[in-house]
């Protein structure tokens, strides 16, 4: 037995070194092909690279051919295969830069195809950097990508932002904001800043040439988390978000081709507005800042303290806990769909969701009344309930998208507007449609 | 007595404002009189709806952090933040800082 196991174990090891060596050779091959199909004419350039890129290279702010060779000379780290760095990985690979970085650990799902624009519907499932350098691969075949299907942390940040020129900040929380900020800053890297939500979005230059003001210098205090809301909860328009991600190619050609310099580089944050009328406006913003934690001249963030985890993202940034009930007030969907079933008059439901959620799916007789700003504000429901509804008896059950806003309108139920018999559904409309009734459509 | 100035709520923070974005704002001082510091309360008495969103907008006694202020297009930190003088036309644009990408 002892026999066939390191026989096993010798053909496996066999099989890996062979896996490895082949795809070296594929490597080379595809090395040889692509000389073969597109020889250089210069120690830059093929044929194609002049006619591709020919029509960027005449504009005059551009700057011509030695423009063109400081991009292809040029690696871009991009961390967010969404719907910022899409769009940027878009123009950014066809314009031609020469190395490209991807990290993304999250997986295309079909709720990102509306503005995350390289993904298709039959990438749904992929690795997001995958998708992304499938695309980019099929558009432009004189870049190189690398992806990393990691999530940037503490650990592994220096290693992969310090193979790159410049880093690209399409992420979409605070704490990995402060991380990409941070770890830019120490290995002395440029970057480009974008952000938004709904129809509205930010855009900036940060730790410019290591002199211009960081994420920190801007933001030294994280926002209560509270505050954040997410593209998930809040939704975002495609084109807007991707108007941002498009207007950080823009600023990121700028940079490489060294449009902005040390003396015309003035700290600036742009703010888009996509409705009722759409504008761009640039706010002039503040220096880098003596006092800054990261760039000033008394720093206590390091790059020892990041990497021994003493700078804590997670913990700085803070994090909202909904789980603010005991088990006794709150039901499964199972449990008030057998409610439901067996009632022959319809339970009081409450719905916390925001109208235009409301209005996509309900379930029968539920009663609207959003949690923010609303709900949480209110003395009293009486304009909402049945007349005849008795606050000491009468059982009302609260549902939202995921469970977490029903938890807190039932948790002020019971401790603000003295409701006996409020009970929170676990887990939401969502849960709803995984368990109860799948025709109900999440979204 | 009084002057008028102009302020803005931007990002998503009209949500304290009955989601009106922009507010021509009656200052009761005389110019050269009133700074930064009376404009904020200023717009916790007259302009903010509902006296529960005022932590949507003030922290320690100071706008909350995550907000943007700019005076006249630029950061308020150039501009003196709560001691700048206000001056008739001034327009004050209070934006929320955006994570989402």
């Amino acid at each position: 037995m002892a026999e066939t196991n390191s026989r096993e174990e010798e053909l496996l090891r066999r099989i890996q070194e062979l896996e490895l060596e082949n795809e070296v050779l594929k490597k080379k091959v595809a090395e040889v092909e692509y000389d073969a199909k597109y020889p250089k004419i210069d120690e830059n350039f093929c044929l194609d690279e002049y006619k591709r890129y020919g029509r960027q290279m005449i504009v005059p702010e551009f700057g011509s051919l030695k423009s063109q060779i400081k991009l292809k000379n040029s690696s871009i780290l991009v961390v967010g295969a969404g719907g910022l760095g899409c769009p940027a990985l878009l123009y950014l690979s066809a314009a031609g830069i020469g190395k490209i970085g991807i990290v993304d650990d999250d997986i295309v799902d079909i709720s990102n195809l509306h503005r995350q624009v390289l993904h298709t519907t039959d990438s749904i499932g992929m690795f997001k950097c995958d998708s992304a350098k499938k695309y980019i691969c099929k558009l432009n075949p004189h870049v190189i990508v690398k992806t990393y299907p990691v999530r940037l942390h503490n650990d592994n940040a220096f290693d992969i932002v310090n193979d790159y020129d410049i880093v690209l900040d399409c992420t979409d929380t605070p704490a990995i904001r402060y991380l990409i900020n941070d770890v830019s800053v120490l290995c002395r890297k440029t970057i480009v800043s974008g952000s938004g939500l709904k129809s509205d979005g930010q855009l900036s230059i940060l730790n410019f040439n290591n002199e211009g003001p960081c994420y920190r210098c801007f933001y030294p205090k994280p926002p209560s988390a509270e505050s954040i809301t997410t593209c998930s909860d809040g939704g975002v328009i495609g084109p807007c978000i991707g108007l941002l991600g498009v207007s950080m190619a823009v600023e990121t050609i700028k940079v490489l081709t060294g449009f902005y310099t040390k003396d015309n580089f003035k700290p600036f944050l742009s703010m888009y507005t996509g409705y009722p009328q759409q504008s761009f406006r640039v706010f002039k913003m503040r220096g880098r800042s003596d006092k800054c934690s990261v760039c000033g001249s008394f720093p206590t963030v390091s790059k020892e303290a990041i990497l021994n985890n003493e700078i804590d993202y997670v913990a700085f940034c803070g994090k909202v806990d909904s789980n603010v009930l005991t088990p006794e007030d709150r039901i499964t969907v199972q449990q008030f769909s057998d409610i439901v079933t067996r009632q022959s008059k319809a339970p009081v439901l409450l719905d916390v969701r925001t109208k235009e959620q409301f209005q996509i799916a309900k379930l029968p007789n539920s009663i609207n009344i959003e949690w923010d700003p609303t709900f949480k504000k209110l003395e009293s429901l009486d304009k909402y309930l049945p007349e005849d509804f008795d606050k000491d008896t009468d059982p009302v059950f609260v549902v939202c998208r995921y469970g977490n806003d029903s938890q807190l309108a039932t948790r002020k139920m019971k401790q603000e507007l003295d409701f006996k018999n409020a009970k929170d559904i676990i887990g939401g409309l969502n849960k709803w449609s995984d368990i109860v009734n799948p025709k109900f459509p999440k979204y | 007595m009084g002057f008028k100035v102009k302020v803005e709520f931007l990002g998503g923070l009209d949500v304290i404002s009955n989601k009106v974005r922009e507010h021509s704002l009656k200052v009761p001082l005389e110019e050269g009189e009133a700074t930064v510091k009376d404009l904020i309360e200023l717009i916790t008495k007259s302009i903010i709806a509902d006296p529960k969103d005022i932590p949507v907008f003030i922290e320690d006694d100071t706008v909350r952090p995550g907000i943007l202020v700019l005076i006249n297009d630029t950061d308020w930190e150039l501009e003196g933040m709560e001691e700048y003088v206000l001056e008739s036309g001034d327009v004050f644009t209070f934006t929320s800082t955006l994570h989402g990408g």
